[in-house]
């Protein structure tokens, strides 16, 4: 997956668990949970999603690098690459 | 017509989910009732065939009012502890609820994101409409929507799904107003020691997939419940000048709504739940308040009331008693702050337990006893 890819993706999730919210309005620096209001469970469904679609490990101590969108993008970017190279 | 809610005097039928000769037992959902809370699904506690619909759909008709008829076996009573005598509250200028919109879900083939498509279910607007998207590929955006809103003939009074956001704040001003005016409450908060809760909970929640880890509210509302086997006397109802204290334990979650608003249903036996059970039952909730799938048993079972503010709330939240309900128990956001443990400060993380009681009931004696339960059943996480 691309980096536009697993941008794209993550805020397609983000639509799932907040329809209301318009997704083109996020920049990479926005905090998710501030600009979509997310509260602790709906991030933690943000988690779970992702892992359910990407398949990559999100320990808890990592959370927080995924409070930003670009820093959500990068580490899923990230764990996707270290998955692949596992494989080869 | 089932009272939802201390506050509700009418409900609007929407859906039949039953039809003359079908076979109904205990539980079953048998209609769906538009009230200021949303849509709420009716269960039946009767065993029997439906012998006669009374009520058409669209039909606005008060509470009490027979809806349909079940021929059959006993009646089994209603698994809702005390029934809700409410005096009859300030009467609202109620608008007559317009037609609910029949919202097709697969409205276009053009490309919309969900925003969009949700935007423009809510405004009823026909999304052929919208002549020009402005996202990727001639896409439809939220914009786009809100921009045909604005030039497309004039769409109804915006009816949500099932939730009108003003009739939600008539059905929760009502309740508050209520619970201000007639129950006089009083206050105390406790400060705990999170540091055992969390350090187990990070080991619990490390060897397990995302979908099976747990939030600290889960151990908030176990804690809370818990703590309600010692003090009974805060779990139960104040109705015409008597407590009439609760058979089980069925904490209303108060879950705050998109948008705005707030709703509290049960979870039935929060005290005998195990924690993932728990989890599971508060995600189930959360999603089924804000689609509009709450159980009509649901609202009424509430035994107390549990409200956590989660990680970007305030720091303390002292709550306003839901009545007929005795008690509300407030968590606000953990925070790291210094603290005294063996005459050395340390960083630890904590957070502000609140009560609020009924004075008719109890006093603050009880309730400091009911907060030192809670703190102390915090101390031993893996109890819970």
């Amino acid at each position: 997956m691309t980096d536009a890819e697993i941008r794209a993706l993550i805020l397609e999730l983000i639509c799932d668990i907040a329809p209301e919210v318009d997704p083109a309005s996020a920049r990479d620096q926005d905090d998710l949970r501030e600009i979509f209001d997310l509260d602790s469970m709906d991030f933690a469904n943000l988690i779970v999603a992702i892992h359910d679609r990407t398949k990559i490990a999100i320990p808890e101590a990592d959370y927080n690098k995924l409070f930003t969108l670009g820093g959500a993008t990068a580490y899923v970017g990230e764990a996707l690459a270290r998955s692949a190279a596992r494989a080869r | 017509m089932p009272a939802l809610g201390a506050d509700m005097e009418a409900g609007t039928l929407v859906e039949w989910l039953v039809k003359p000769g079908d076979r109904v037992k205990s539980g079953d959902v048998i209609a769906v009732v538009e009230t200021q809370k949303g849509a709420i699904e009716v269960e039946v506690f009767a065993e029997g065939v439906v012998s006669d619909i009374l009520i058409p759909v669209g039909e606005r008709v008060p509470v009490g009012t027979v809806l349909a008829q079940i021929d059959g076996a006993g009646v089994a009573p209603p698994p809702v502890e005390p029934a809700i005598v409410a005096p009859k509250p300030a009467l609202q200028a109620l608008a007559e609820a317009p037609p609910r919109p029949t919202v097709a879900p697969q409205v276009s083939r053009r490309k919309i994101t969900p925003a969009a498509r949700r935007r423009a279910a809510a405004l009823n607007l026909d999304l052929e409409t919208i002549l020009k998207g402005t996202g990727v590929e001639g896409s439809i955006r939220l914009a786009d929507v809100e921009a045909g809103a604005s030039v497309a003939r004039p769409a109804p009074p915006l009816t949500r799904r099932g939730l009108d956001l003003s009739q939600m704040r008539q059905a929760i001003a009502a309740a508050m107003s209520r619970s201000k005016r007639e129950i006089p409450h009083y206050y105390l908060a406790e400060t705990v020691d999170l540091h055992l809760s969390l350090t187990w909970l990070e080991a619990f929640n490390a060897d397990r997939p995302p979908i099976e880890r747990i939030l600290p509210a889960v151990l908030f509302l176990k804690a809370a419940a818990l703590a309600l086997r010692e003090q009974s006397k805060l779990n139960g109802a104040y109705e015409n000048g008597v407590f009439l204290p609760a058979a089980g334990i069925h904490v209303g979650w108060a879950i705050a709504l998109r948008g705005g608003g707030l709703i509290a249903p049960a979870i039935r036996d929060t005290d005998k739940k195990t924690l993932a059970e728990l989890m599971a039952a508060m995600r189930d909730l959360v999603e089924r308040a804000r689609r509009g799938n709450l159980r009509s048993s649901e609202l009424t079972s509430p035994t107390i009331t549990v409200t956590s503010v989660g990680d970007r709330g305030a720091e303390s939240v002292t709550g306003v008693i839901y009545p007929p309900q005795v008690a509300i128990v407030g968590f606000g956001r953990v925070a790291t702050r210094p603290w005294a443990v063996k005459g050395r400060v340390e960083s630890r993380p904590l957070v502000t337990v609140t009560l609020a009681a009924d004075h008719r009931v109890t006093d603050g004696h009880l309730g400091g006893l009911y907060l030192a339960a809670v703190a102390r059943l915090l101390q031993e996480p893996e109890k819970l």
